[in-house]
């Protein structure tokens, strides 16, 4: 039988009705469709796709049960190697990784992965989750910094081990970027709420409003636990450092996301938390950051929505999905043109953006070709809203609040093979340590970690 | 949970609470602040630590009503619960002998002065301290101040009590008189803060001022707190709240505190407070 050519098509919500709520975009597949996919997959004997993931999913396995019924069975041999697949299968840039390894792509599209571990996740969840078995409890005790993917990954895989896991989180809530980052339309709450409540289910306690480095410092984590891992993201605002920046109505893509979608500026004034953006948005960047604030504006009710980004379509760093999503959701993009200056009305509001046009010259360290200006190209846009999403750095409270723990170049904490800091004991993954990075490495960082940990505190002893 | 364990109205629309939260006031030093949230559907907002007892555990709050969540947070009471109360955050104040220091509050920005300027004169300064306000009703936490005060003035708009005139016009006739003043903390409204700062410039005068931009989180993650100083942006809540006087960029801060104010004002006449 011929395989077919191209993945089986996920049902959306129409792009003119979607642009008004904050519902979620995709529906999902349907068991019979998701059983379909799983049938295109050859079963390549040398696991392109596998190796090409992050944390190895045994994308084949995984596959096969599915392609036969055996959901449960499907459900158990991906979850053996993803904490969150429910979140995995809807923000991992795929193509870039199994996808874009998959055998099928000779012939046309690749096995829709990622959508077939949404499937299987949202299936578990609607059924109910099994609780996996424990571990015998250990006696020991690990302080996990961060509720991020990192931080959760790390957390979980640690009390399967038997050990007693408390998580000191800043924010009022779990999820770091997941919660207050990714929009509800993309990456719906009340997952990421599930994904939690299955890691507590384990025995992990989260503490909030709990500021490491202020609240409590790593040495005092580090007298009173057995080890401590740091999750604490990338959450620092990069700046385009041009005139005009303090304006009122120039936000950081975080600020702006985090009104948005942790404290719900979509529904003030029942939350309190305020948040306009006018007729006319302007996002600077075009990583999946950027797609999620220009989407975003749409759904707080601009009629024009920008991307400015500095170079072509093809530099961009979002995932395919997104800036497809965004596109037709009629985003305006405006490629190879850089913004100059911010200007301001009399009362200190924004109300345009100078730009420059742009034209890509030789490749720079990234392997990207360099855009350098137009001479006497400059032109202004009229906007109400600046959303700056030209990347973050590691957060700097915990590395500042230690002296001992060293950092590299832009802030990340330096770490060994094992995922340990330059403080024995203190063990640290995902963006802190990577930089702004993806999900699933986050996740992987939170696995490796954990398995370092248990291995450093099954050799010394009890606290 | 962080109950409420003690509550007092200082004029009409300033309240102090004590609030019981065990690992901030474990922690808490001055020129801090924390953020609380009311309740699930709650803003974020900043207020300062006026005072810490670390044996029970409570942290004091003075704020001043002037907005929806303000005012919110001055209708509950003793027993009342706050969802979220996070700090201590910001860098604290730096606290030495200097010899003779100034300490002005204006308004409410009296509060955070407080502990200031009892870790200043604990640590042996000769404390002047200058409090201000519109009149006589708005001054708060004389007595408190004076007892860790070894000079003592109040000013008020209209004269109600102490010098007619403003608090500027009681440090320019400290410097006149020659006092060897070696520093100057200046908390309150922004334009006092800036006509302080102008003031002490001429004299070279190091002057310490404590910002309050609206913010989120409060960690570094938002960047909404960014303010100018020295042409650089920096981030209240992490770099801050306290800054040099002579580098911040004042006009600035009046404009992005004022971001919010059309939505407040509705969100105030939908809950039925007044502003
Ligand atoms: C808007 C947006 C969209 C994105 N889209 C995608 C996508 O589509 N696909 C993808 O793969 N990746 C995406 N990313 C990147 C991805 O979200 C991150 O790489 C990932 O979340 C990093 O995980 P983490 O656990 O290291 O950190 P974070 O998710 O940043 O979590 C860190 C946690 O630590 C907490 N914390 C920080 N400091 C402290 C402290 N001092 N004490 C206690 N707690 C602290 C924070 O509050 C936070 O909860 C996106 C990022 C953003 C911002
Ligand atoms: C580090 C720091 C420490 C502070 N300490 C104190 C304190 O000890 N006591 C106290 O009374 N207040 C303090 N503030 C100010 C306090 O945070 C605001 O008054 C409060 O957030 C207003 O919230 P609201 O919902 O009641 O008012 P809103 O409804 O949000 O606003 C009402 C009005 O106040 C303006 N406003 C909003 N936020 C601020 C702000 N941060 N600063 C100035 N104006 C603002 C708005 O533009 C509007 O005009 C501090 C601020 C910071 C940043
Ligand atoms: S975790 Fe991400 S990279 Fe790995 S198989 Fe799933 S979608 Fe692909
Ligand atoms: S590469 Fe593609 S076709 Fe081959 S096993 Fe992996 S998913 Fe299946
Ligand atoms: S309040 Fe968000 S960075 Fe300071």
């Amino acid at each position: 039988m011929a395989v077919k050519k191209e993945k089986h098509p996920m049902p959306e919500q129409d792009p003119k009705e979607r642009i008004k709520n904050f519902n979620e975009v995709p529906y999902g597949y349907s068991k019979e469709t998701a059983i379909e996919e799983a049938k295109r997959c050859i079963q390549c004997k040398n696991r392109p796709c596998t190796k090409a993931c992050p944390v190895e999913v045994d994308i084949p396995d995984f596959i096969k049960e599915l392609a036969a019924g055996n959901i449960d069975k499907a459900v158990e041999v991906l979850k053996s190697k993803t904490a969150l697949p429910a979140v995995c299968g809807r923000v991992c840039p795929y193509e870039n990784q199994c996808e874009g390894k998959c055998t099928l792509l000779k012939l046309g599209e690749p096995v829709g992965i990622g959508r077939l571990e949404r499937f299987l996740a949202d299936y578990e969840r609607k059924k109910g989750v099994k609780k996996p078995k424990k571990a015998k409890p250990t006696g020991k005790k690990v302080a996990v910094v961060g509720a991020g993917p990192a931080g959760l990954t790390c957390a979980g895989d640690l009390a399967k081990m038997g050990h007693g896991i408390v998580v000191y989180e800043a924010l009022h809530a779990p999820g770091g970027v997941l919660m207050y980052g990714i929009p509800e339309f993309r990456l719906p709450k009340e997952i990421v709420h599930a994904e939690v409540d299955f890691i507590k289910s384990l025995g992990v306690e989260i503490r909030y409003d709990m500021v490491v480095g202020k609240t409590i410092t790593v040495q005092e984590l580090l007298d009173e636990y057995d080890s401590v891992f740091i999750g604490t993201g990338a959450g620092l605002p990069n700046w385009l450092n041009i005139p005009g920046e303090s304006l009122d109505g120039v936000y950081s893509a975080n600020e702006f996301l985090t009104r948005v979608n942790m404290m719900k500026a979509y529904d003030f004034p029942h939350h309190c938390t305020p948040c306009t953006v006018g007729n006319v948005a302007a996002t600077f960047g075009a990583g999946n950051v950027a797609m999620d604030c220009a989407r975003t504006a749409l759904r707080m009710g601009a009629k024009k929505s920008y991307i400015i980004y500095r170079r072509t379509e093809k530099e961009m760093p979002a995932r395919n999905e997104e800036i497809h999503h965004a596109k037709e959701e009629g985003i305006i993009f405006k490629l190879l043109t850089s913004p100059v200056e911010f200007i301001g009305d009399d009362k200190g509001k924004i109300k345009a953006v100078k730009c420059i046009e742009m034209k890509l010259g030789e490749p720079d360290d990234s392997g990207r070709r360099r855009p350098i200006p137009i001479p006497d190209s400059k032109f202004s846009i009229e906007i109400d809203t600046a959303l700056v999403a030209i990347g973050q750095s590691p957060n700097p409270l915990v590395p500042q609040s230690m002296k001992e723990l060293v950092t590299e170049k832009w802030g990340n904490l330096k770490v060994d093979e094992n995922s340990q800091t330059t403080v024995p004991g203190v063990f640290a993954g995902g963006d802190i340590a990577t930089g702004a990075a993806t999900v699933i490495l986050a996740m992987g960082a939170g696995k490796r970690s954990a398995r370092s940990i248990n291995k450093f505190i099954m050799s010394k002893k009890s606290k | 949970m962080y109950p409420i364990m003690e509550k007092k109205k200082l004029s009409e629309n300033v309240k102090l609470m004590k609030i019981e939260a065990p690992q901030v006031a474990k922690k808490a030093k001055a020129g801090q602040f924390i953020i609380l949230r009311i309740d699930e559907k709650g803003e974020r907002i900043p207020l300062t630590i006026t005072d810490f007892d670390r044996d029970k555990g409570t942290v004091t709050i003075i704020f001043m009503e002037v907005g929806k969540t303000t005012k919110q947070l001055g209708t509950l009471a003793i027993g009342d619960k706050l969802l979220n109360f996070v700090g201590p955050l910001g860098l604290p104040s730096d606290i030495e002998n200097y010899g003779t220091v100034v300490c002005i509050g204006g308004g409410v920005g009296t509060a955070p002065l407080y502990p200031i300027i009892r870790e200043l004169k604990k640590v042996g300064n000769h404390v002047i301290s200058i409090l201000g306000a519109r009149n006589k009703s708005l001054l708060m936490l004389e007595e408190e101040i004076k007892e860790y005060s070894d000079e003592f003035f109040i000013t008020t708009d209209d004269g109600s009590k102490g010098h007619k005139g403003f608090v500027s016009d009681v440090l320019q006739k400290l410097i006149d008189d020659g006092k060897d003043i070696k520093i100057v903390w200046a908390i309150g409204p922004v334009i006092m803060m800036k006509v302080v700062a102008n003031l002490t410039k001429k004299y070279d005068l190091k002057t310490i001022v404590s910002l309050n931009p609206i913010m989120v989180d409060g960690t570094g993650m938002c960047g909404g707190c960014r303010v100018t100083v020295d042409g650089k942006i920096k981030f209240a809540c992490v770099h801050g709240p306290e800054f040099d006087g002579h580098k911040v960029d004042f006009d600035n801060l009046m404009l992005r505190n004022r971001r919010f104010m059309k939505e407040e004002e509705h969100a105030c006449k939908i809950a039925g407070v007044k502003i």
